[in-house]
């Protein structure tokens, strides 16, 4: 099976991705991750105005199975949170590149370690069974 | 994965699309379609698992069922031929080694089935234990393989395989039968909380009895709906609810221990504990915002610590976030407000009647 890891985003190693744009950026998780995660059943997100360093966790996405740490591949400030999704958790499973996106934040500068599309697809073959 | 273990329904999970992950050191089936969708085909209709993983242990000869009295919890005079029960493998100062059932397939000759991660453990433990009884014990776990039939409709689909004695097994029954000329062992069994059966054969019948099983309707299912089916009932998992430090008493498996049976491994130290613990399993409900999990801190509502969640998930039958957690017994009463550290935040929960669901087993 293979996942989609849209060109025009970056990625982490633990599976968010991000859309960069300007100043601001929209935070979600991989194709993969919902996938290893089976039907998410619960999104706990950050509140508008919340700050985050660079590779901190900002909130989780959990199945029956289980609970995944979410981590922001860019520091910034929350200026927007899903909340489509905190109702309609499929969204994350469904369109997680789209209607399941989790956060927008405004970028204060520092960024994680991130994978453009190649690498993370890549990343993604040398983990998956 | 290469040094994982793996079923010899291995090729039958892939073929289906499962999702794999390691469990106990196997390669098992978590998943096929998901855990949701899975969990309700065995409340409502019907599920089959590949738990060929689990040890199968044989004890044969005149002093088996001496050996089962002196190393089990269980009263295995009581259990006929044809019978099965549930007991404890129990260290001397109470803790417990595993849970397992055992069969009493035939004179002298018993089934004891035991979990996958402690199947070495428990070959050592019985080892040791087995002189001066005039039996023999045998390890199969590699050349025996077990299939769960699990749900209201487990009883209808056996029929069409094996006929009327589907029907005719008893709660806890256990038989041989004929199915496309090998033998089965089936015994009406299962760990979800549901009616249903456990159905042994040799490794080579595996396949062809996992194919027409899935012919006839019912839904393949992984370990992830298998442990939201065993949690909702709170049947205990090793590992989790019991451990080599959490007493019977304390999982609330006290009915397991028969004391009366004269005195075992264990029952000593045992005899004293049955009056006096200090924690015990409670179910909650989470009322806050989150979903508790395993090895999460449970505080009381001054924010002192009072245990640790043993398993929590949104449960699938009853669409709240539940879990089972081992606390001080002062916080065991119903109604009771305690906290679950989710995340480095306190979260209120609520100590709700045990268990969450109740099995509906064929009596």
């Amino acid at each position: 099976m293979s996942f989609k890891t849209p060109s025009n985003l970056k990625y982490l190693d633990s599976h968010e991705w991000i859309l960069i744009e300007g100043d601001t950026a929209t935070i979600g998780i991989t194709d993969y991750a919902q996938d290893s995660l089976g039907d998410v059943v619960y999104v706990d997100l950050p509140a508008v105005g919340d700050r985050f360093a660079a590779g901190t966790t900002f909130g989780a996405v959990e199945s029956v199975k289980a609970s995944s740490d979410l981590y922001v591949p860019a520091g910034g400030t929350v200026i927007a949170v899903n909340e489509q999704v905190t109702e309609q958790t499929e969204l994350v499973n469904t369109d997680p590149y789209g209607n399941g996106w989790l956060i927008k934040i405004s970028l204060s500068g520092d960024q994680g370690d991130l994978l453009d599309a190649a690498a993370y697809a890549a990343f993604v073959d040398s983990i998956k069974h | 994965m290469t040094s994982l273990k793996r079923t010899v329904l291995h090729a039958e999970h892939l073929a289906l699309g499962a999702r794999m992950v390691e469990f106990g050191g196997w390669e098992m089936p978590v998943q096929y379609t998901g855990i949701i969708d899975e969990h309700r085909a065995v409340r409502e209709r019907a599920g089959i698992f590949d738990v060929s993983h689990m040890g199968e242990f044989w004890v044969n000869g005149p002093g088996a069922l001496a050996f089962l009295q002196h190393v089990t919890t269980a009263d295995v005079a009581q259990l006929a031929v044809g019978q099965a029960g549930y007991g404890l493998l129990c260290r001397p100062d109470g803790g417990v080694v595993d849970d397992l059932f055992i069969y009493h397939i035939d004179h002298h000759t018993y089934l004891l089935v035991v979990n996958a991660s402690n199947i070495d453990k428990d070959w050592q433990w019985l080892s040791a234990h087995a002189h001066p009884f005039e039996m023999i014990l045998t390890n199969q776990s590699d050349t025996t393989a077990l299939i769960a039939l699990q749900g209201p409709d487990a009883e209808r689909i056996l029929q069409t395989l094996v006929g009327d004695i589907a029907q005719t097994l008893p709660f806890h029954g256990v038989t041989s039968v004929r199915h496309a000329n090998h033998d089965l062992i089936v015994a009406r069994t299962g760990y979800t909380g549901e009616d249903g059966f456990e159905l042994f054969c040799d490794n080579d019948h595996a396949a062809p009895l996992w194919r027409a099983l899935l012919a006839t309707g019912a839904t393949a299912c992984g370990l992830g709906a298998r442990d939201s089916l065993r949690f909702e009932p709170c049947l205990a998992l090793y590992g989790h609810e019991l451990s080599d430090t959490i007493n019977p008493y304390e999982a609330r498996l006290g009915w397991a221990v028969k004391l009366d049976k004269g005195p075992f491994v264990g029952s000593e130290r045992l005899s004293h504990l049955k009056s006096d613990y200090t924690r015990r399993l409670v179910a909650f409900e989470v009322t806050g915002k989150g979903i508790a999990r395993g090895d999460y801190v449970v505080t009381d509502q001054a924010g002192e610590r009072i245990g640790h969640v043993t398993t929590g998930m949104p449960s699938p039958t009853l669409g709240k976030a539940l879990g089972i957690a081992l606390v001080e017994r002062a916080f065991t009463k119903e109604g009771t407000v305690i906290q679950v550290i989710i995340r480095d935040k306190p979260v209120t929960a609520v100590v709700v009647k045990y268990p969450f669901y109740q099995s509906r087993y064929k009596k």
